[in-house]
């Protein structure tokens, strides 16, 4: 059943002998463009504005949310305890942690309260890092879905960063396990953690955006990242305090020990130790902070996705 | 058809070239790597791929137009151009409307249950939530997974490739598009569903306007097509109604079982 129409004299029909070696030249260039003028035709594959952006964004926030449950659902489907490793995994790794810098190195002698401490920087810590890693590789490992289908690129690092925040909520239902195991009962000052968190995850939506497009146009960062973020860690104080470890060093400048607790690090972790736990106190994290919270926050949200945005059309070529 | 023609692709002379890295060429090693990034001198490693080299058509609305082609000869890569997936480097495209590829595949994950891609998959087209609510059981009827038992709740994975084929062209044919880009569908499932995408193909060119369909299937392209672009080493060679320029690419096939290398991947 043949379609009900001929086409039998199109404007750049070229029909030409197949035997006839050499290509056919291009139809009349300004015919074509003012054909497509007349018929109110736009030009394919262009940049949006940054208001049209963020209105497309919108429209496909079910798209985003849908994506980050399916990619977390899908990551333990294989396994036979299946959804029980959302929890178990941040715990294992706790207790890890715990054996090497707790009980191997000693750093808990001078920290009150360790395992709290301890495991509250590594929760919060992971959120910072694994946005990280997955923000450097949205474009590159999403290829096909960057080929094959019109959306604004920018949910895959954010769809990315919803799905760190997912697994960190199963990491803090461990984490108020064991807060409450070592005598941190829940109490009023628990609510700061709300606002620490929802500006950490403008932080963190902010630097996977800036990841995307470096990891996009430069495929090696994906290589490097693990050695940046190791380096980072040790020096955003997960496993002991920065300004205690500083202390025990002479000559260590203290400008550096301040730039040390006030890069977004180590602020959101001592902001949640800050909220959660009795016996670290407001001396204890840096002056400023919640203005330093919001500030790393929203600098890197907006500058973040303004800069993804201005790559938009590139992401997927070549 | 109508005296009024509306176009809906006008393709203007497109280039189409692409960087591939890793490419071989030159010595891979890692010193070499290294007096490269010292020397500043452009990677070896890439190459530019020159895949479209100016093709012009203008594509109407309520047409159906196969695109051939022996392998690596630009087809796809016109398609994704058109899409406006990957941008000319010379030349315009001018479309109405937001053209979509047939290319659902890539947001369904095989480790989810068929029912959770439906809406995946339908949400990654751009639908509401309220669309793929309303689309779900024609998608679930018209793939035909539940007619051998209850398949669509089971994992992907589980499923034959036939089976997830067509899982897969139903989510994508499940949304009305002005122009419908189409590479290589008709090629999977069985006979019974090879007839029904037809069909579908036929409904979605009635509706919404243009489609393209990229085949090495020229049965294919005669039943479903009524107009053909044969593109051979990233240059239009014909352009016209479809059994001509079928007929004209089989015996050009026939005469030259194995034509000179493509200079494309």
């Amino acid at each position: 059943m043949k379609p009900p129409f001929t086409s039998k004299a199109t404007p750049v029909s070229q029909t030409i002998a197949p035997t006839h070696a050499t290509p056919p030249t291009p139809g009349n260039e300004t015919d074509l463009a003012a054909l497509a003028a007349r018929y109110g035709l736009s030009v394919s594959g262009a940049r949006p504005t940054l208001p049209q952006y963020v209105g497309r964004l919108w429209s496909r926030r079910h798209f985003i949310t849908t994506f980050a449950t399916a990619k977390l659902t899908a990551q333990y489907s294989q396994a036979k305890l299946g959804q029980i490793w959302q929890i178990m995994t941040p715990l294992l790794n706790a207790i890890v942690y715990f054996f090497i810098f707790g009980v191997l190195l000693g750093t808990k002698k001078n920290i009150p309260d360790y395992v709290p401490f301890l495991v509250t920087g590594v929760f919060i810590w992971t959120y910072t890092s694994s946005s990280v890693t997955a923000g450097t590789r949205a474009i590159s490992s999403n290829q096909g879905l960057v080929r094959a289908l019109h959306f604004p690129r920018a949910s895959l690092p954010l769809s990315l960063v919803l799905q760190q925040l997912q697994q960190l909520f199963f990491s803090i239902c461990a984490l108020v396990i064991i807060l409450v195991a070592f005598g941190q009962y829940p109490r009023f000052h628990w609510v700061l953690a709300i606002p620490a968190l929802a500006c950490q995850s403008m932080f963190c939506a902010g630097i996977s955006l800036i990841m995307a497009r470096l990891g996009a146009k430069t495929p090696d960062i994906a290589q490097l990242m693990p050695f940046i973020i190791r380096v980072w860690m040790y020096t955003s104080g997960v496993m002991w305090s920065v300004e205690k470890l500083a202390s025990g060093h002479e000559g260590i400048p203290d400008w550096v020990v301040m730039a040390l607790r006030c890069q977004p690090g180590a602020v959101y972790i001592d902001m949640m130790r800050y909220a959660l736990i009795d016996s670290f106190h407001a001396s204890q994290i840096p002056p400023h902070a919640w203005a330093l919270t919001l500030g790393w926050g929203v600098l890197f949200f907006v500058g973040g996705f303004i800069y993804f945005w201005r790559a938009e059309e590139s992401y997927g070529r070549g | 058809m109508a005296d009024e023609r509306i176009p809906t692709v006008v393709a203007d002379g497109v280039h189409v070239t692409y960087k591939v890295h890793g490419a071989k060429g030159g010595k891979g090693s890692a010193t070499s790597a290294l007096s490269r990034i010292v020397s500043r001198r452009p990677a070896v490693g890439v190459r530019e791929v020159h895949a479209v080299k100016g093709v012009s058509f203008v594509a109407y609305r309520g047409e159906a137009i196969g695109l051939i082609g022996s392998n690596g000869s630009g087809k796809s890569t016109l398609l994704r151009a058109v899409a406006g997936l990957q941008v000319p480097s010379a030349g315009h495209i001018h479309t109405a409307g937001q053209p979509s590829l047939l290319g659902v595949n890539a947001a369904l994950m095989n480790d989810l249950t068929g029912e959770r891609n439906v809406v995946l998959g339908g949400l990654a087209m751009g639908m509401s939530r309220r669309e793929v609510k309303d689309v779900y059981d024609d998608i679930v009827d018209f793939s035909g997974i539940n007619e051998k038992g209850d398949f669509i709740s089971l994992p992907m994975r589980t499923y034959s490739s036939g089976m997830g084929a067509r899982l897969r062209f139903s989510i994508a044919a499940a949304k009305n598009h002005d122009v419908l880009l189409i590479d290589e569908a008709l090629s999977t499932g069985d006979a019974r569903f090879q007839a029904r995408s037809k069909e579908r193909i036929n409904e979605l060119r009635k509706e919404a306007g243009t489609v393209f369909l990229v085949s090495h299937s020229n049965r294919a392209i005669r039943e479903t097509c009524g107009r053909a672009l044969w593109l051979e080493a990233g240059t239009l060679r014909m352009d016209g109604p479809a059994d001509e320029v079928v007929d004209a690419y089989e015996r050009f096939t026939a005469a030259k079982p194995k034509p000179k290398p493509a200079a494309t991947k």
